[in-house]
C-alpha cells in the first residue's frame, strides 16, 4: 500500500500558564502517491505543525501517521524539506548543497555527480554549480533547495511555504517549475502557502484549514494543476471556474479571519 | 594647553585645506552624488588624507615640543635657556653701606658636566660667585660663602639687579628667575621654555636611537625579539589551551540541556571578571613562573571562547537543522557539516576578542611580576625612569596587538567567507 495515510492526528500542549493550545483535532487525509495537495488556511490553524508532524519533527499526542505501509517516528530521508528560505548550507557550494542527501548516505561520488548535474540542469543552474549559495538571488536559491530535495529521490515533498519570500514575478516562473517538477518524477508532495492563487494553481488537490482547533474545513478536487502542467500559467487562471474558487475561498478564510479578531475583541 | 591649542589648529587648518582647497574637485562616484550625507553612516568614510595628517601631526608635535633634530630649528617650540648669564645682588650689612657683587650662572644640558666658572672676586666685602645649573634644574646660590661678612654676623641679600627683593619674592634675570629662599638664599631658576624635559618626554630620534640600540644589545639578559616572544608565546599558548577546553564547553552547553544548566553559572559569573583581578591568585597559586601566566591566559581565553562556541551552536538555523534531519543526516553528521561550520563565524569573532584580551593580559601580568616579556620590559625601564625604552615597548606593543588583529580578521576572511550571509 503506497501513499500518506494521516487517522484522526491531534495536537494539544500545554503552555506555562497551565492553558492549553489544541494545534490540531482529528485531522485525518489520505494521500495516494504521486498527488499534489496544497494546505491553505488563516495564521494559527496548525498548518505548519501538521507539516512539522509529517516531517517527523513533532510526536502528535493521538493519531497515527501511516507513510507506505510504516508508521513515521521521526525525520527520515523519505520525506524531504523545502523550507521558504534560509535552510541552505551557506558554508558550501551550490553543488555541495544539492549532494548533501547522497554525500550522508555515502553514495559513491560518480553516482552523486551524476544525481546533481542532472538536477542542476533542470532548475537550469549548471552554470551556477561552484558558486557559493549566499552569492545567489532568492529565486536561484530556492531552485537549489528543490534540487537538494530532489536528489535525495524521497517519497514525499514537504514544501513550508517555499516561495513565499520571493517576488511575483521570480515566484509565477517557480510555480511552473514546481508542477514541472511534480509531473516529471510523480513525487506527493504537501505544500503550504498564504497565497490562495498559488493553492488553486498547484494544488491537485486543496484542503482549506480552520483555526481553534486546528482542522480541516474544506477540500477541493481541483484540475488547474494538471492544466498549468502544458499550458502558461497566466492562461490557466483564465479558467472559467478558477474565478469564482478563489472567490469562495478568499472569503471563507476573509470569515474566518473575522471570527478570530472578534472572538479575541470580545475576550478583551 | 599651547600643545592642545597647536594641535586644534592643525587640525581645522588641514580640514580646510583638504576639503574645501585640494579635493574640491576630487572624487565623483556614486558616494560623492549623495546630498543626504549626514546621518548617512554608508556615506562617511575616513578620509585617507586626515588619517595621513593625523599621525604626521602626532609626530610633528612630538618633534616640536622635544626640540627633534628631525625638524627644522624654528618649528622648534622655545627650548630650555642654556649658556651663561650674570645678574648682580645687594648684600647688606648693619652699620655698613650696602655692596654689589655679580652672580655668573653657568646653565648646562643634563648630560654635560660642567663646573662653575672661575672668577674675579671684585672689592667690597660681598664678593662675586659663580655655579654651574643644570637645565630644566634650580640651584641655591649661597652667595654669602665667600664674603668677608658671614650670613650669622648680619650679611643679608636686599636686592637683586637693583630690585628690592624680600624672601620667598621673585626677580626676573636675564635666562631665568631669582628667588630669594625664606632663609635668604638666591634661588637661581633656568628659564624652562615650552619643550618636555626628555626625563619625561625623550624626543623621537632618541626613542629610535634607543630602539637600535636595545635590538642590537637587548635589555636585561634577554634580547628585545626574546622579550616580545615570550609575551607572544605566552599568549598563544594560553589561547590555544582556552579555545581547547572553551570551544568543546561551548558546544557541549549549546547542545545539552545538562551542561547548559550546570555550567552557565560558573560561565556566566567568570565572564565578567576581569582577568586581571586573576592575578594576585594565580601568583599566589602558581608563582610568577610561565605556569601562572600561561594559566592566567588559559582563563582569560576560556570564557569567551566558551560563550562563543555556545551562542554559535545556538544561532543555528532550526530549519538547518531540520532541513539535515529531513535529508538524511545522523547526529554526528549534523554536528560536522550544520552546526560547527555554522558556528565558525561565531567562533572567529570570539577569538579575535580573546586574542586581543590575551594580550593586553599578558602586558599587565609582566607589569606586575615577570623575568622576561614586553610588559616587564617597559615596568624595569619605568623604574630607572629610562622614558624611552617605556616608549618604544609602548609603540611595539600596540603594533603588535595591532597585528595580532589584522591576522584574525584575514585568516578569518579567508576561513569563514560565509560570515554574515546566511
Amino acid at each position: 500500500m503506497t501513499g500518506l495515510s494521516i487517522e484522526n492526528l491531534s495536537m494539544r500542549f500545554e503552555l506555562p500558564n497551565g492553558d492549553h493550545v489544541q494545534a490540531l483535532q482529528d485531522v485525518s487525509l489520505e494521500l495516494k502517491a504521486g498527488e499534489l495537495l496544497s494546505v491553505l488556511g488563516p495564521s494559527g490553524c496548525g498548518k505548519t505543525t501538521l507539516l512539522n508532524i509529517v516531517a517527523g519533527f513533532l510526536a502528535p499526542t493521538s493519531g497515527k501517521l501511516v507513510l507506505n505501509g510504516h508508521e513515521i517516528k521521526g525525520p527520515d530521508a523519505e520525506r524531504g524539506m523545502v523550507f521558504q528560505q534560509g535552510a541552505l548550507f551557506e558554508w558550501m557550494s551550490v553543488r555541495e548543497n544539492v549532494g548533501f542527501g547522497p554525500s550522508m548516505k555515502g553514495t559513491p561520488k560518480r553516482d552523486k555527480d551524476e544525481t546533481v548535474d542532472h538536477l542542476l540542469d533542470v532548475v537550469g543552474l549548471q552554470d551556477f554549480k561552484e558558486k557559493a549559495v549566499y552569492e545567489l538571488s532568492g529565486g536561484m536559491q530556492q531552485r537549489v533547495a528543490l534540487a537538494r530535495c530532489l536528489a535525495n529521490d524521497p517519497d514525499v515533498i514537504l514544501m513550508d511555504e517555499p516561495l513565499g519570500a520571493l517576488d511575483a514575478l521570480t515566484r509565477e516562473k517557480m510555480q511552473s517549475l514546481v508542477l514541472k517538477l511534480w509531473k516529471e518524477t510523480g513525487k506527493t508532495i504537501i505544500l503550504i502557502t498564504h497565497s490562495v492563487e498559488e493553492a488553486l494553481l498547484l494544488g491537485e488537490r486543496l484542503i482549506v484549514m480552520a483555526p481553534r482547533p486546528g482542522r480541516i474545513h474544506k477540500e477541493y478536487r481541483l484540475p488547474f494543476a494538471d492544466l498549468g502542467v502544458d499550458a502558461d500559467l497566466r492562461e490557466v487562471k483564465k479558467h472559467p471556474e478558477f474565478g469564482p474558487r478563489r472567490e469562495e475561498i478568499l472569503n471563507m478564510i476573509w470569515d474566518m479571519e473575522e471570527e478570530i479578531m472578534g472572538g479575541k475583541e470580545d475576550a478583551a | 594647553m599651547i600643545p592642545l591649542l597647536i594641535y586644534i589648529v592643525i587640525f581645522v587648518a588641514a580640514f580646510f585645506i583638504v576639503t574645501k582647497v585640494v579635493q574640491g574637485a576630487g572624487l565623483h562616484d556614486y558616494t560623492s552624488l549623495k546630498t543626504v550625507t549626514f546621518g548617512d553612516e554608508s556615506a562617511v568614510r575616513p578620509n585617507r588624507a586626515a588619517g595621513v595628517i593625523s599621525i604626521l601631526t602626532i609626530f610633528l608635535m612630538w618633534g616640536i615640543f622635544t626640540g627633534s633634530s628631525l625638524l627644522p630649528g624654528f618649528l622648534h617650540a622655545p627650548g630650555p635657556f642654556e649658556g651663561t648669564t650674570t645678574f648682580t645682588y645687594t648684600a647688606q650689612v648693619e652699620g655698613q653701606a650696602p655692596d654689589d657683587a655679580t652672580v655668573t650662572v653657568v646653565v648646562h644640558p643634563r648630560d654635560v658636566e660642567t663646573d662653575a666658572p672661575e672668577i674675579e672676586p671684585g672689592d667690597g666685602f660681598a664678593k662675586n660667585d659663580s655655579a654651574a645649573i643644570a637645565q630644566w634644574r634650580t640651584g641655591l646660590i649661597n652667595v654669602a660663602r665667600n664674603d668677608e661678612i658671614s650670613k650669622s654676623d648680619g650679611n643679608t641679600v636686599i636686592a637683586i639687579n637693583g630690585q628690592k627683593i624680600a624672601p620667598g619674592e621673585t626677580v626676573e634675570v636675564e635666562g631665568g628667575s631669582v628667588t630669594l629662599s625664606d632663609k635668604g638664599t638666591p634661588n637661581f631658576q633656568p628659564r624652562k621654555g615650552w619643550q618636555m624635559e626628555p626625563l619625561y618626554l625623550p624626543s623621537p630620534e632618541a626613542v629610535w636611537s634607543r630602539s637600535i640600540e636595545i635590538v642590537k644589545d637587548g635589555f636585561r639578559n634577554f634580547t628585545l625579539l626574546e622579550h616580545l616572544g615570550y609575551s607572544l608565546f605566552r599568549v598563544v599558548v594560553g589561547f590555544m589551551l582556552g579555545a581547547l577546553v572553551g570551544i568543546p564547553l561551548g558546544y557541549a552547553m549549546g547542545l545539552s540541556d545538562w551542561f547548559r544548566g550546570w555550567f552557565d553559572p560558573i560561565v556566566e559569573f567568570m565572564r565578567p571578571v576581569p582577568p586581571l583581578a586573576l592575578i594576585p591568585l594565580v601568583i599566589i597559586w602558581a608563582g610568577i613562573g610561565e605556569a601562572g601566566k600561561i594559566i592566567l591566559l588559559f582563563l582569560a581565553a576560556l570564557w569567551i571562547m566558551a560563550i562563543a562556541a555556545r551562542s554559535g551552536v545556538s544561532g543555528v538555523k532550526i530549519s538547518k537543522v531540520h532541513a539535515a534531519y529531513s535529508l538524511g543526516a545522523s547526529k554526528w553528521q549534523i554536528m560536522r557539516y550544520v552546526i560547527i561550520p555554522n558556528s565558525l563565524p561565531e567562533i572567529f569573532t570570539g577569538a579575535r576578542v580573546a586574542m586581543g584580551v590575551c594580550w593586553g593580559t599578558v602586558v599587565a601580568a609582566e607589569l606586575v611580576a615577570a623575568e622576561q616579556g614586553a610588559g616587564m620590559m617597559i615596568m624595569t625601564a619605568s623604574k630607572f625612569q629610562n622614558t624611552d625604552i617605556v616608549i618604544m615597548g609602548i609603540i611595539l606593543i600596540g603594533v603588535i596587538g595591532f597585528g595580532i588583529d589584522m591576522l584574525m580578521r584575514w585568516a578569518e576572511r579567508i576561513l569563514v567567507p560565509w560570515k554574515g550571509k546566511g
